[in-house]
C-alpha cells in the first residue's frame, strides 16, 4: 500500500487549488451530491449550449480525493458532448473500481484517480463528482448519493 | 484529577497490552497501533477463551431444557446477569435487562415506557453532545406521541453546564436522557447532578453510558438514575450484547416491547400472560455467549481495577493532549475540563479522510467521521474530525505513534 499511489502531486495540487471552483448564476442545471458516510457535500452547476457542457462549476467541502476528482472533472469535461461525457465517466469508473482494468490512454489528468482502487473506502470519494455530474445532465433536481 | 497519580507505578501497561492477542498484529507491514477504542475495543484473551469454553463445552439454550447442557448454559447466562449487577451496583437481578446494546436498550425505554407514558407536548430532553442512538429513538416515540424533543445547549468547550440543564426542565418534562460520557468529544456530564435536577421536577432520568462503564467505576445507587445502558463491545466484550438497567417500579409498569419466546409465562390464542422480570424483556434465545463472554469482560476489568485504568487513561489523555497540541495546524475538538480518554481533533489542510487513509497507511487506527454525532459536528462546525481514543491496553508509544504519523500527513500534503 502505497500512500504516493493515491495521493500524487497531480491530485495534491488540484486539492489545493481546485480549478473552476464556484458557481454559476444563473446555470441551465445544477446538482447536489452528498455522501452520508463522511459527510462530502458538492454542488455543480453547468450551462448548456445543445448537447454540449459549455461551462461548469462545483463547489463543496470533502476530502483531498473528492476535491481533487471534482476538480479534475470539470477541467475534463467543460465543452464537452455528453455522449463523450458519459464515455469518459463509463471509463472512470472502470478504473475506479476495477482492480486490473487498464488505464485508457485518451484519460488524460484523470488517470491520476486510478491509484484510488487500491483503497476501496475511498472510491466513493472520487465518484461521487461523477453522480453528480450526472445528475445535473439528467437535470434532476434531487440530492444525489453514492449509495 | 490530578495528571500523574501514584498508581502509574503499579500499571503495567505492556503486560495488559500483551493480554490481548489482536494487538499484537501488522497492519500495511506496521505494528497495530490501534486508537479507536470508543467505537469499539479490543478482547483480552480471557474473554476470547470464556466465550470457546462456553461453546466447545456448554452450550444449549436457556431457561428450557431439564437436561444437563441447558442447566449449565442457564447457570452461566445467570451469572452473568449477577455480575453485571455487581459491576454497577443495580439493586437486583431482576432490574438486569440483556439488549443486544446500547441501542436497544434506549429503544426498549422509548417504546415499552415513552410509547405508553408520553402525551401531545410532553418534553423529552437531550444535551446537544447525544449520540445519534439517544436522539432518533425519541425523535421516533416523539413521532407516535406528539412529544417533543427538547435540547440542552453545550458550550465552545463540549461542556452542558447544570445552569443550562435546570433552565430547561420544565413541569412538561417526562424524561431526560443523556450520555453520562460524550462518544465524540470525551465530555464526562455531571449526571449525578442531572438527575437530581430532574428527579425535583418529577422527570425520569436515562444515562446512555456506553463510553462510561469501561473507564470508571459507575455506582447505579449513587448515581440515582431511572434507566442506565451500556454496551459490552466498548468494554472488552463480545458484540450484540449490552445492558438496561432499570428501576424496578418502573420495569413491572411497563409492557413487553418484544413478543415471543422466554418473555411469556402461558401462551394460548386467547391470551398471554407475561414472564416475569427482567424475562419480561427478553424475547427470544439470547445472546448466551455474549452474556458469557461480557461477565468475562467485568472479571478481567475488576482483575485490573476500574481506578487504576481510570488513572492510566487519564494520564495518556494529559500527555497526548500536550503531545497533539504540538503537531502545527492542530485543533483538539472537546476540551472540557473533565473528560474521558477521547481525543476528537482536525489538522489544517487535511481532510479528517485523507488523515484516516494516511494514519491507517502507518499502522495507526483512528475513527475519522462524524462519529454518529451529527449535530455536534454542525455545532462545532466541521464536516467531520479525526478521533484518537485511549483503552486500558494503550501505551505511550501509542501516542508517539500517532504524532509520528500526524508528521507524516503533513510530509503527504505539504
Amino acid at each position: 500500500m502505497d500512500l504516493k499511489d493515491l495521493y500524487r502531486e497531480v491530485i495534491l495540487d488540484h486539492n489545493k487549488s481546485p480549478r473552476l471552483y464556484g458557481k454559476l448564476e444563473p446555470a441551465d442545471s445544477s446538482a447536489d451530491g452528498h455522501n452520508p458516510l463522511c459527510g462530502d457535500r458538492l454542488h455543480i452547476s453547468v450551462r448548456l449550449d445543445g448537447d454540449r457542457v459549455s461551462d461548469l462549476r462545483f463547489e463543496g467541502k470533502g476530502c483531498a480525493i473528492s476535491v481533487a476528482s471534482a476538480s479534475m472533472m470539470c477541467e475534463a469535461v467543460k465543452g464537452k458532448r455528453r455522449d463523450d461525457i458519459a464515455h469518459l465517466f463509463h471509463e472512470i469508473h472502470t478504473v475506479l473500481t476495477q482492480h486490473d482494468a487498464p488505464v485508457p490512454e485518451d484519460l488524460g489528468k484523470l488517470a491520476a484517480l486510478s491509484g484510488v482502487r487500491e483503497f476501496p473506502v475511498r472510491v466513493k470519494c472520487a465518484s461521487l463528482c461523477w453522480h453528480t455530474l450526472n445528475a445535473a445532465l439528467e437535470r434532476s433536481a434531487a440530492t444525489v448519493k453514492t449509495e | 484529577m490530578s495528571a500523574h497519580p501514584k498508581t502509574h507505578g503499579l500499571y503495567d501497561a505492556q503486560k495488559v497490552w500483551r493480554d490481548f492477542p489482536i494487538l499484537a498484529r501488522e497492519v500495511h507491514g506496521r505494528p497495530l497501533v490501534f486508537l479507536d477504542s470508543a467505537a469499539s475495543s479490543q478482547r483480552p484473551r480471557s474473554v476470547i477463551e470464556a466465550v470457546d469454553a462456553y461453546e466447545r463445552q456448554h452450550h444449549a439454550n436457556v431457561h428450557r431444557g431439564v437436561y444437563q447442557l441447558s442447566q449449565e448454559a442457564t447457570a452461566m447466562f445467570e451469572h452473568a446477569r449477577e455480575r453485571v449487577r455487581g459491576f454497577v451496583n443495580a439493586a437486583s437481578t431482576r432490574e438486569v435487562i440483556f439488549t443486544r446494546g446500547t441501542t436497544e436498550a434506549i429503544n426498549l425505554v422509548a417504546q415499552s415506557w415513552g410509547r405508553n407514558q408520553l402525551k401531545r407536548g410532553d418534553e423529552i430532553l437531550l444535551t446537544a453532545l447525544e449520540h445519534h442512538a439517544n436522539i432518533v429513538p425519541w425523535q421516533l416515540v416523539a413521532e407516535q406521541t406528539g412529544a417533543v424533543v427538547k435540547v440542552v445547549p453545550m458550550d465552545r468547550r463540549g461542556v452542558v453546564s447544570i445552569d443550562d440543564v435546570a433552565a430547561s426542565l420544565t413541569d412538561r418534562t417526562r424524561i431526560v436522557a443523556c450520555a453520562h460520557v460524550s462518544n465524540a468529544l470525551g465530555t464526562v456530564l455531571p449526571v449525578r447532578e442531572i438527575t437530581r435536577l430532574a428527579h425535583a421536577r418529577g422527570a425520569l432520568v436515562l444515562l446512555d453510558g456506553a463510553q462510561a462503564v469501561p473507564h470508571q467505576a459507575v455506582d447505579l445507587a449513587e448515581l440515582g438514575c431511572d434507566f442506565y445502558a451500556f454496551s459490552a463491545h466498548k468494554m472488552y466484550g463480545p458484540t450484540g450484547i449490552g445492558v438496561l438497567v432499570g428501576r424496578e417500579a418502573l420495569l413491572e409498569a411497563m409492557p413487553p416491547w418484544q413478543g415471543g419466546g422466554d418473555m411469556i409465562l402461558t401462551v394460548s390464542f386467547e391470551k398471554t400472560t407475561y414472564n416475569e422480570l427482567p424475562f419480561k424483556f427478553e424475547a427470544g434465545t439470547p445472546h448466551i455467549s455474549g452474556a458469557v463472554g461480557l461477565a468475562a469482560a467485568i472479571d478481567y476489568i475488576e482483575s485490573l481495577g476500574l481506578d487504576n485504568i481510570h488513572a492510566h487513561e487519564q494520564r495518556l489523555l494529559a500527555d497526548a493532549t500536550r503531545a497533539l497540541l504540538r503537531v502545527p495546524g492542530l485543533e483538539i475538538i472537546g476540551t472540557a475540563p473533565d473528560k474521558a480518554a477521547v481525543i476528537s481533533f482536525t489538522l489544517e489542510g487535511i481532510h479528517p479522510h485523507d488523515l484516516g487513509t494516511i494514519l491507517d497507511a502507518e499502522g495507526v487506527a483512528v475513527r475519522t467521521g462524524h462519529h454518529c454525532a451529527m449535530p455536534v459536528m454542525e455545532f462545532f462546525n466541521v464536516p467531520a474530525t479525526a478521533r484518537a481514543s485511549f483503552a486500558c491496553y494503550s501505551r505511550d508509544s501509542d501516542i508517539d505513534a500517532l504524532t509520528g504519523a500526524l508528521a507524516r500527513a503533513r510530509e503527504v500534503f505539504f
